[in-house]
């Protein structure tokens, strides 16, 4: 694996870097979308909050990371699997093969009884931000027969897909606008049901694929669908920097990254560490996070007078707000945090409004001065 | 000029001049490199084959001649230092290197084999060469220096414009997997190039798609493969050299492949006879490469690159990084530890200037850069400018007056240029490379490209079943007229082949101690066929409808391919385009001009016919706008629901360019071009919602007007007005569209004007372009 850029060391792009913060202190945000300039960033920004990320308590052997600690949304396997003893006593026969090597058929008892919830074994593991590289094939997306299994030992097997390892993590397409029609109708099926189901041939596989979908992409390459755009929870523009010190830090770390990874993600493993921590202290305190309703009323006010469409849009913009007072670790959610969250939340649902030339962000900036008074 | 017999000649052989000039003997008077003073004395003898030549054979063409002279007598006098360097002052340094340090004025050609040498000490560092030339012995020089150039293991392979995207990232490797039976992976090519050269030929067709992965592979050194149900990587650590043959303007690399070479390189308009200069030298190459690591760049270098491309209006960081690379290469190539101020300004050069999008203003009052006048060259300058090869080098604005200049004119900088900002300083440099006429093109080039890329060109072609270039396979039933790809389905298949033997010979054991229904017993009458093994199958949880054998001779094996395995190929084909007409048939268009708009609408769906596009009518009048046919392709229902139309009432004209707009992004989402063609007086009295006033109308359809030009698309208004009028003009420059007075307009003006915005509309993709102008 190479080295990856680190997070902290990413010059500007605070709109992107925040965005992608948010979305993993508040998974549910519903995913973000970097659209914009060549060369900015993009990709290196995804693959460096891959190491950003605070590790994860994960079942172990489990294909598709579970969570131990709880007890809906689980695959088949660690749903089904009651704790050791119970198990014994009962006689009930497992499978000597867990998830890693489950039979299609062991997975239809996803839907048995619910048993006593007791904690499996797990073990800490990275967030799994899993990349989708064009041209990837549809088996290998959702998942498929196992090849090496199939044709050596003639055995019907499950390989999980890229899906499966996405499942608590984070699905990265590059250049999403270039992703096959058919792939993208599977992924929208799947972002919305959090859900992943496989039916073919004797395979019958269900399997939880909750994930953040990061796209990022080049709006000259085509304009993404309404549907897949619609998924995305925020929406950020990336623009080349265009001060020159900024290009010149740029370039410069770029630079020196390159000429020694090791001892530049070393420089940076402080900065990077800061940010770990302030985001494993915002996904634990996220709940606890007051939303007061005059926050609401004004998120609904500013959503009624861009004209966005549906109720989505509020619902996004009040997370956003909400995740953004964690990171910040406020304990109640003000104005500010808004304002700051209100063009990444917005930007995508509005309609276009052809007598207003200005780019969606001003008209934002200008609704939120109308509303609460600059 | 005094033509100069150099001594008599041995020397060195310039082994890539030599086909070309062998064949002359050295006899005529010649020009001599004796002007620039103090050369060794074999380069005489090389510069007197060619000019001896020349004036001998082109006596005819005395200006060009001249001009011709001194390009090669300046490219011989490079030479000729160059040789010098090599033989004497520096003995390890190649032509390359020295051609970096010297500031001698530079030929294309030379600036190309500097890139080159740049190039092949660091292939994938600096991402690639663009190489913007026609197939012919130029590229193909070019080419071979590089090869030349890298070291002998270096793999070099060509990427066809047309290849898949299993061979292209790897996959299941069919006929390994089915003859060992295990899964093989077949790699594909960009991890064969690994460490090597990729040379992607016809760029300017490339798809976006093919782009893109090369793109990502260019960036992360490696290919991700996640196909045929295998999950692997492979290094791909290559430089590309992208051969773009684009003669049009429309046509152009993609963006994602341009914007990650480090050197954009234009051979097109090279002279054979220049193309002479010998390739870069193979050990310094690799000598380079192995002290590149430890190259050292200062942050003033690094700085004032930056400030240049920023000056320059070069957004990108990929450019400055590139830069930055590229100075460490030239330092490498040196043998020296730390970027100087060469490197700089040769990086500056080679990278920043063919992008270029501005010039910053110009410090004439600035001492160091001389001026012509003061140190006047013996050529005139603007004729001789080797850079200066663009079409249209007259075009170039008269402010610029440094870019025209040498480099040569410049005072070598270690003289005068201490007290200077390097910034500056490697800013003149580079302005001074920038080709002539290059902006003025760019100026002239910038709204339509900006079109092009507004468009999407991916949003023209549409993936079809039947019909267009093959786009890949996806899932699903060969039916519905849908192609089979036999390849794609064997692949699907190929991994299940063991499974479904061992149930065949289950269902066959089964069949034959349980000797009971009748089904199984003629599957054990007929084992052999075994076709419906899956369907008799009681392990079986599903029945397969279709099995398939195919024989695979070698093995005297059944490829058993059931449903699932189906893969059917998907093309692409051009989008077909819908024509909508909106006519006004209100009252204040008197019922005669309907006649006429009428006649005019007949005339174009003749054209439409022969085109095969389809056809959608709407009319506006009275309480608002109507869509009177859908689009279809039926022109004889379009001629009767015209001739049906009623006229008479308002004029809702703000409504009726909302139900043209939403008729067009109707037609839109389903993927279809769309040209609207608009006939009215431009003259609306009813409101948008539907009360009359004047005003009010008016305003209303311009802000329609504004909303339809937001949408891109092609579109013509055709004032039906007895005498032209400036509302509809106006109404025509809200919307964007061409206009066109139908009482001057015969039917072939009519028709040309339809046949040019369709045209466009078609060029330009989905057509989001910027607003056309109005005619």
């Amino acid at each position: 694996m190479a080295a990856v850029f680190p997070f902290s060391a990413i010059v500007g792009q605070d709109e992107m870097k925040l965005a992608l913060l948010i979305a993993s202190v508040d998974p549910s945000l519903g995913g973000v979308l970097i659209f914009g300039d060549r060369g900015t960033g993009k990709s290196t920004a995804v693959r460096a909050l891959a190491a950003l990320l605070p590790t994860m308590r994960a079942v172990i052997g489990c294909p598709y990371g579970c969570d131990p600690a709880k007890t809906a949304g689980l695959c088949g396997a660690c749903t089904v699997k009651p704790p050791a003893a119970v198990r014994h006593k009962a006689g009930v026969h497992d499978d000597a093969k867990t998830h890693a090597e489950a039979k299609p058929h062991a997975e239809p008892k996803a839907h048995a009884e619910p048993k006593p919830h007791h904690e499996p074994k797990s073990h800490a593991v990275p967030v799994p931000v899993v990349d989708l590289p064009l041209g990837a094939t549809e088996d290998r997306v959702v998942g498929a027969l196992d090849l090496e299994r199939a044709l050596a030992h003639g055995e019907k097997a499950f390989e999980p897909g890229l899906l499966a390892r996405a499942n608590r993590g984070f699905l990265y397409i590059d250049e999403a606008n270039l992703l096959e029609d058919h792939l993208v109708d599977l992924l929208l099926d799947v972002a919305a049901s959090g859900e992943n189901v496989v039916e073919r041939e004797g395979l019958s596989i269900r399997h939880p694929a909750r994930f953040v979908l990061v796209g990022s992409g080049n709006p000259e390459e085509g304009e993404l669908r309404p549907q897949l755009l619609d998924r995305f929870g925020l929406s950020v523009e990336v623009k080349t920097p265009t001060d020159l010190p900024t290009r010149i830090e740029v370039v410069r770390r770029r630079d020196t990254f390159e000429r020694d990874p090791a001892a530049f993600i070393h420089a940076w493993e402080k900065e990077d560490a800061k940010l770990r921590r302030k985001l494993s202290s915002a996904r634990s305190h996220l709940a606890q996070v007051d939303v007061p309703d005059q926050i609401l009323e004004q998120a609904a006010g500013l959503c009624m007078h861009l004209g966005t469409d549906g109720l989505r849009g509020e619902l996004t913009l009040m997370r956003a707000a909400r995740a953004l007072a964690a990171f910040d670790g406020a304990t109640t959610v003000t104005e500010a945090h808004l304002k700051r969250v209100a063009a990444p939340a917005l930007r995508h649902r509005m309609r276009r409004n052809p007598l207003d030339d200005s780019g969606s962000a001003t008209r934002i900036e200008r609704a939120i001065a109308e509303r609460f008074g600059a | 000029m005094i033509p100069v017999r150099p001594p008599a000649s041995s020397g060195l052989s310039q082994s890539a001049s030599a086909p070309e000039h062998a064949s002359h003997a050295p006899q005529a008077p010649q020009v001599g490199a004796a002007a620039s003073g103090g050369r060794s004395g074999h380069t005489g003898q090389r510069l007197s084959w060619r000019t001896s030549e020349r004036i001998g054979e082109c006596s005819g063409q005395r200006n060009h001649q001249r001009i011709d002279q001194r390009n090669h007598q300046r490219i011989d006098q490079r030479i000729d230092h160059q040789r010098q360097v090599v033989t004497s002052a520096e003995p390890g340094r190649s032509p390359a290197a020295a051609a970096v340090n010297d500031r001698q004025p530079t030929s294309p050609w030379v600036d190309s084999l500097e890139a080159l040498a740049l190039f092949a000490v660091d292939p994938h560092g600096l991402g690639g060469v663009l190489l913007r030339a026609r197939a012919g012995p130029i590229r193909d020089r070019w080419l071979a220096a590089l090869r030349e150039a890298l070291p002998e293991a270096t793999p070099m392979r060509r990427i066809p414009l047309q290849i898949g995207d299993g061979r292209l990232l790897g996959g299941l490797d069919l006929a390994a997997t089915l003859s060992s039976g295990r899964p093989v992976v077949e790699r594909g090519l960009l991890a064969e190039v690994d460490g090597g050269i990729a040379v992607i030929a016809m760029a300017e067709r490339v798809e976006a798609g093919v782009a893109a992965k090369l793109g990502s592979a260019l960036d992360h050194g490696e290919v991700r493969l996640e196909r045929d149900g295998f999950a692997a990587r492979f290094d791909s650590r290559f430089g590309a050299v992208v051969l773009d043959e684009s003669a049009h303007e429309d046509e152009a690399v993609p963006a994602a492949l341009r914007e990650r070479m480090a050197f954009l390189v234009d051979l097109s308009d090279i002279p054979l006879r220049q193309a002479i200069e010998p390739p870069v030298d193979r050990e310094q190459v690799e000598a380079a490469r192995a002290c590149l690591p430890s190259v050292t760049i200062e942050d003033r270098w690094l700085e004032a690159l930056c400030a240049t491309a920023s000056s320059l209006g070069v957004d990108s960081p990929r450019a400055s990084i590139a830069a930055v690379r590229a100075a460490r290469a030239s330092a490498a190539l040196d043998g020296r530890s730390a970027v100087e101020e060469k490197d700089a300004v040769l990086a500056g050069r080679l990278v920043f200037a063919p992008r270029a999008t501005c010039l910053p203003p110009d410090d004439s009052a600035e001492p160091p850069p001389a001026e012509p006048p003061a140190e006047p060259p013996p050529p005139p300058p603007d004729e001789n400018e080797p850079r200066a090869e663009e079409d249209k080098p007259d075009q170039e604005p008269p402010d610029e007056n440094s870019p025209d200049q040498n480099p040569r004119d410049e005072n070598p900088p270690d003289e005068n240029d201490s007290g200077r900002l390097p910034d500056e300083m490697l800013l003149d440099a580079v302005r001074a490379a920038i080709p002539a006429g290059l902006l003025a093109q760019l100026q002239a080039s910038l709204a339509p490209s900006a079109a092009r890329s507004a468009g999407g060109r991916s949003g023209a072609v549409r993936r079809g079943q039947r019909r267009g270039r093959p786009a890949g396979s996806r899932p699903g039933e060969p039916r519905g007229g849908a192609r089979i790809a036999v390849v794609d389905t064997l692949r699907a298949a190929a991994p299940w082949q063991a499974l479904r033997n061992r149930e065949r010979e289950r269902a066959r054991s089964v069949a034959t101690s349980v000797t009971t229904a009748a089904a199984t017993a003629a599957a054990t009458f007929t084992p052999n066929a075994a076709l419906g093994a899956g369907s008799m199958s009681p392990s079986v949880p599903r029945s397969v409808p279709a099995s398939v054998p195919v024989p695979v001779p070698v093995q005297g094996r059944r490829i058993e391919v059931r449903a699932d395995d189906f893969r059917v190929q998907r093309y692409r084909e051009r989008a077909q385009t819908t024509t909508i007409f909106a006519v006004d048939a209100s009252g204040s268009q008197a019922l005669n001009r309907l006649a006429e708009a009428k006649g005019a609408v007949e005339l174009l769906l003749a054209d439409c016919y022969v085109r095969r596009d389809q056809v959608a009518l709407i009319a506006f009048r009275g309480a608002g706008a109507e869509v009177m046919l859908p689009p279809t392709r039926s022109l004889a229902r379009a001629r009767r629901s015209l001739a049906g139309l009623p006229g008479g009432g308002g004029t809702p004209l703000a409504s009726g360019i909302d139900a043209s707009r939403a008729l067009v992004e109707a037609v839109r989402r389903k993927g279809d071009s769309v040209v609207l063609i608009m006939m009215t007086d431009g003259r609306g009295n009813l409101a948008r919602d539907g009360k009359p006033d004047r005003d009010r109308a008016q305003a209303d359809a311009l802000a329609a007007a504004v909303e339809l030009r937001v949408c891109g698309v092609q579109t013509l208004l055709i004032d039906t007005s007895a005498r032209p009028h400036p509302a509809a003009l106006k109404v025509a420059e809200a919307m964007g569209a061409r206009y066109l007075a139908l009482p001057y307009a015969d039917a072939a003006t009519l028709s040309g004007a339809v046949k040019q915005v369709v045209s466009r509309g078609e060029a330009g993709g989905m057509g989001r372009g910027p607003a056309r102008t109005v005619a």
